[in-house]
């Protein structure tokens, strides 16, 4: 549990946040998707969750968590809005839709989950350490199809991440979760 | 049927008394346990015995109720113990009593009036055996289908909030553990229904045709109590299945397992 903090995002802005384990970066990320109670007040273009019904909400502010759940036999069942299209883009082969979702990696379930987040359409993306479990090859390409979504929605992202090199490359501002407290970091 | 003496019980429990020595000498740990469930069965059984001895001469609906809500609490409270991860406050005792109340309670009710229709048509001569025999079937039908839920989404609280987070209804996000809850909740009586007569046959009408009712008579009611034993697991089942899933969300649709408890 953390005090009172105040944050805004701008559409097409990425911002990064860092900060301890359990600093309750995830636990922000959470309350903003409205997956656990929280008080005070979320906003998306100037309507509150409140006022919004929870599906829906969670439909546009998109939450990616840092561990991926499956519960379709393979990949394929979880995209009923058609074929991913960035599967290429990310590393991935085509034919990983058809593979038993117990025989991927981590690292391949980490990339189906963005693709199947992006496929919702969300206008915000709440990054819970999305390259985690990534080389470096495939951070890079993750990081340049979540580029290439932001641009063409315009949408605003919240990203974790605890590397500082990655937080350079994407972010448009930093900020850190400190002892209950938000600062902002210099770039 | 031939009347049994104090003498034929005797006989009887000294078989339950060898098996507790015989446990003790396997050193098995369950001889105390043993004797004590048996001592709990003469007890009982003998006190419900004398109730419905005064029932039946007392004939009243006020008396017949009064024993019908008893033994409604009493399964309410069962279901509860039974699970491993229970609703916390109230609900926990509430879902059970109020699926309890409608696989038996109002099963019962509903054969008292429309199928035996004796006058009056809550006899206690029918109408209690009759809902201590729903209740006592259908609660693990009732018990199961709940633990099974709660169990279940427990362990699948990531898919389920994954679900959640692609923009589903709490509905869907937890269709499927509802769906297996309800199927697990119905083996066990479809089971009996398939297996009565040819692999076991039913303690009722086992019971009648002791005491001398003509075969085809007591085969007769034991498919009426099989049939209502199964209506009841199965309303009771989906009643507790369906209370049990929207408890476990706020009006937020946040998945909420602080909502449980541990045994």
């Amino acid at each position: 549990m953390f005090g009172p903090l105040s944050l805004a995002i701008n559409a097409g802005e990425c911002v990064c946040l860092s900060g301890p384990s359990g600093a309750g970066k995830s636990q922000l990320l959470r309350a903003i998707a409205d997956l656990d109670p929280h008080d005070g007040e979320v906003l998306l273009a100037g309507e509150s969750s409140g006022d919004i019904k929870p599906y829906l909400w969670r439909q546009r502010v998109g939450l990616l968590p840092p561990e991926s759940s499956w519960w379709w036999p393979t990949a394929a069942g979880h995209f009923h809005n058609g074929l991913p299209v960035a599967l290429e883009a990310l590393g991935l082969p085509l034919d990983i839709l058809g593979k038993p979702i117990t025989r991927l990696s981590s690292g391949e379930k980490q990339r189906l989950a963005l693709l199947r987040l992006l496929a919702n359409a969300p206008r915000v993306l709440l990054l819970d350490e999305p390259t985690a479990n990534l080389d470096p090859a495939n951070t890079l390409r993750t990081e340049a199809v979540i580029n290439a979504y932001r641009q063409s929605h315009g949408v605003a992202i919240l990203w974790v991440s605890h590397d500082p090199e990655q937080m350079t490359r994407v972010a448009d501002r930093r900020l850190q979760l400190s002892d209950g407290e938000l600062q902002e970091q210099p770039a | 049927m031939i009347p049994l003496s104090t003498t034929d019980l005797f006989i009887a429990a000294s078989l339950v008394m060898l098996l507790a020595l015989l446990s003790l000498r396997l050193q098995a740990g369950i001889s105390a346990q043993l004797l004590i469930a048996a001592v709990r069965t003469a007890v009982q059984l003998t006190l419900i015995g004398l109730v419905l001895k005064a029932l039946f001469a007392n004939v009243h609906l006020g008396w017949v109720s009064l024993m019908a809500v008893f033994m409604l609490l009493m399964a309410g409270r069962e279901v509860m113990a039974r699970q491993e991860r229970r609703f916390s406050g109230w609900w926990g005792f509430s879902i059970g009593a109020i699926s309890m109340f409608l696989s038996s309670f109002a099963i019962t009710i509903f054969a008292l009036t429309v199928i035996l229709g004796d006058s009056p048509w809550y006899t206690p001569q029918y109408a209690i055996p009759l809902l201590g025999m729903l209740l006592g079937n259908t609660m693990s039908g009732v018990a199961i289908a709940l633990d099974r839920l709660t169990q279940s989404a427990w362990e699948q609280r990531g898919v389920i909030e994954a679900r959640l987070l692609l923009g589903e209804r709490w509905g869907e996000a937890i269709a499927d553990l509802r769906r297996q809850a309800v199927r697990s909740g119905l083996i066990p009586i479809i089971n009996a229904m398939a297996a009565a007569g040819v692999v076991s046959l039913p303690g009722m009408m086992t019971g009648q045709i002791l005491a001398g009712t003509p075969p085809v008579e007591a085969v007769k009611y034991q498919i009426l109590i099989m049939f209502l034993i199964a209506a009841g697991t199965g309303l009771g089942t989906l009643a507790a299945v369906m209370i049990g899933s929207r408890r476990l969300f706020d009006e937020r649709q946040r998945l909420c397992l602080d909502r449980l408890r541990e045994k």
